[in-house]
């Protein structure tokens, strides 16, 4: 029974992270941008949310999703898309900067010192089943995480902005000989980044109520984490790598005894090391010929 | 992009024209360290810290730039030799006396010992060499962004590992009691070290054999360089120069604990070898020392700084929110650094430089 616990929480965390994976991989896939700054979305959300302390919870959401969706397409047009050509390094390099920059300002208006997000605080309470305990929370996570990647499958199976996405995302440059317009794609990949950002901070919200500077960062080194673990170039493998990270981070929180648990980051890690090295190109995604040089 | 030095596979040649070749593009970051270092003993002491805070972190962003510059593979984890040559050089330079009672947890060989100065600096370049070969040999087999991340998941182990097993280091607390030795002579002369081992490493035929197979993996393979070789050797020489410049920094701070070491100072590394111009040596030394002096500059302008008779006091934390939009800026402009990941060349000083394509 203590294991099938172990396995709800984990079940839990991995929606989480492969919420902010799937965000983090449809950029990718269009753009072919690691975005380091996906984190500081969160990180706007949160204090959005602390800032609104005191409306109702449905307006604070909403007003929440609205300032990521703005930061993310600011970031895209003033930062990325005078990028297009450049290096990936050099991206990589200004995604930082970015990252860096919005950090410096949430220090500078609010402090190092942690803002209590303080949002459906009861789904912290938990029901039991036999031995088994269950959060709220954690059903929310399951329930909103599946429906999202679900619509989200859907809009990229069924819908022509969808279609034009996974074109680019296999090849943008024959996607764009064929009337592909960019940046219809890019802004699209970037609201829905946005919408999923949102939807994990709202969930993430309950469980770590405090927001500092650091609070995006932290979840998206993660969830980068698991992009690369799972593998890059598609949506559906990016996804799949966050939910892997955040499973194997509960788990092995679970598992590890109690005087070792302060070595989690290491076996975490070390889980990836080994990944990466037997499975260069992703742990869900096929060996290509290229991704061996 | 058009590397001729990579391409051109010179013979013998006279030694005017050899010691030419080398002459400017050593020339270059050579001068521009003496003439930091020098004019640093011109300011006050907050301002001379900071500019021995330059260098050595330029001499951090050199060890970098040995390995990601030469093979195109960016690593977010060299802050992690670093560190182990911080801490290996600052635990062994507190008096043994003193370990006894603040860290009786270490090993006995490490609580019972200490070393005097030079011999730190050579155990940190040793210490995150040796680190570095070992984790090498399995890591530089990925490329691309999976390496970048494989390095990172290492700079993630050294913290954890670091910071909770106080066998090897101080946990939580901070090393205090270190001597300070590094001031500006040790601080100039670390980094004219670095430079000089990068130099004779990128005109060596490793360090060729390497950038040609960041040109073109296949090509070199194809034509008969051990890709894999040529990068383990690399990356356990830019680890070893980057646990020196540890080691210099840990005698310029005095005390060290593990956070000084982790994310903040890998994303300030390599902002600044991205800045400079990741190709090359010359980028590397005036990004390291551009973002430096550009930090100094914003902190001090906090403080208050009178600019050309006129003061300027910049609002309080402002520093970081201004330093972000400079390097972005730089970003934008130059998408290859400030030195367009070029050497320092005459003809590059004579006439203007034709628009990159």
């Amino acid at each position: 029974m203590k294991y099938v616990q172990y396995l709800i929480d984990a079940i839990a965390l991995g929606s989480l992270y492969a919420l902010v994976a799937l965000g983090i991989g449809l950029v990718f896939g269009v753009m072919r941008i690691v975005n380091l700054a996906h984190g500081e979305l969160l990180m706007a959300g949160g204090y959005t949310l602390y800032e609104t302390n005191g409306w109702p919870a449905v307006l604070r959401v909403l007003t929440a999703l609205a300032v990521v969706i703005a930061v993310a397409l600011l970031m895209e047009r003033l930062a990325l898309r005078p990028l297009r050509r450049a290096s990936p390094t050099t991206t990589l390099v200004m995604t930082f900067a970015v990252s860096f920059l919005l950090r410096s300002i949430a220090q500078k208006r609010w402090s190092a010192q942690g803002k209590t997000m303080n949002l459906f605080t009861d789904l912290n309470q938990a029901f039991t089943i036999g031995e088994l305990r269950i959060k709220y929370l954690t059903i929310a996570a399951v329930v909103v995480g599946g429906v999202l990647l679900g619509a989200v499958t859907l809009f990229l199976d069924r819908t022509d902005l969808g279609l034009q996405m996974r074109a680019t995302a296999s090849d943008e440059r024959i996607a764009q000989a064929l009337g592909v317009r960019a940046n219809h794609v890019v802004v699209g990949a970037f609201v829905i980044a946005g919408v999923l950002a949102t939807a994990a901070l709202v969930l993430f919200a309950p469980q770590r109520p405090v927001v500092t500077p650091d609070f995006g960062l932290q979840i998206a080194i993660l969830a980068l984490v698991g992009v690369v673990v799972g593998g890059m170039d598609k949506p559906s493998s990016a996804t799949l790598g966050g939910f892997f990270i955040g499973f194997a981070n509960s788990m092995l929180f679970s598992l590890l005894p109690k005087g070792q648990r302060v070595f989690l980051d290491s076996a975490l890690y070390g889980l990836v090391i080994v990944v990466l090295l037997v499975r260069p190109s992703g742990l869900f995604q096929r060996e290509t010929v290229t991704s061996r040089l | 992009m058009s590397a001729p030095e990579t391409t051109a596979l010179v013979g013998r040649r006279p030694a005017r024209l050899v010691l030419g070749r080398h002459l400017v593009p050593l020339a270059g970051p050579v001068a521009l360290t003496i003439v930091v270092g020098v004019a640093s003993s011109a300011f006050s002491d907050s301002v001379q810290l900071q500019l021995h805070t330059a260098l050595v972190t330029t001499a951090m962003v050199v060890g970098l730039s040995v390995f990601s510059g030469n093979s195109g593979i960016v690593s977010f984890g060299h802050v992690s030799f670093v560190g182990v040559g911080a801490f290996a050089a600052g635990i062994m330079s507190m008096p043994a006396q003193q370990k006894a009672t603040v860290f009786p947890e270490l090993f006995g060989f490490i609580r019972d010992n200490d070393l005097g100065n030079v011999a730190s600096l050579a155990l940190g370049a040793l210490v995150g060499g040796i680190f570095a070969l070992v984790v090498g040999t399995a890591l530089v087999r990925l490329s691309g962004l999976g390496a970048g991340i494989a390095t990172f998941a290492v700079l993630g182990i050294t913290r954890n590992v670091l910071r909770n097993w106080s066998g090897v280091g101080p946990g939580a607390k901070a090393i205090p009691s270190i001597p300070q030795t590094t001031g500006l002579t040790q601080a100039t002369v670390a980094l004219l070290v670095c430079i000089g081992v990068a130099y004779a490493y990128q005109a060596s035929r490793w360090g060729r054999r390497l950038r040609a197979s960041r040109e073109d993996p296949a090509a070199a393979r194809g034509s008969g360089i051990g890709v894999y070789k040529e990068r383990l050797i690399a990356f356990a020489l830019s680890g070893a120069v980057a646990g020196f410049a540890g080691a210099v920094y840990v005698h310029l701070l005095g005390s060290v604990s593990v956070d000084q070491v982790y994310l903040e100072l890998t994303f300030l590394t390599l902002a600044m070898l991205v800045v400079g111009g990741i190709d090359s040596l010359w980028g590397a030394v005036v990004g390291g020392l551009f973002v430096s002096l550009l930090n100094s500059l914003l902190f001090e302008g906090e403080k208050g700084l009178s600019v050309v008779g006129i003061d300027v006091t910049l609002p309080a934390s402002s520093s970081n929110i201004a330093i972000a939009v400079v390097m972005m800026i730089v970003i934008l402009v130059r998408p290859r650094g400030i030195t367009g990941g070029r050497e320092l060349r005459l003809r590059a000083l004579r006439r203007p430089r034709r628009a990159e394509g």
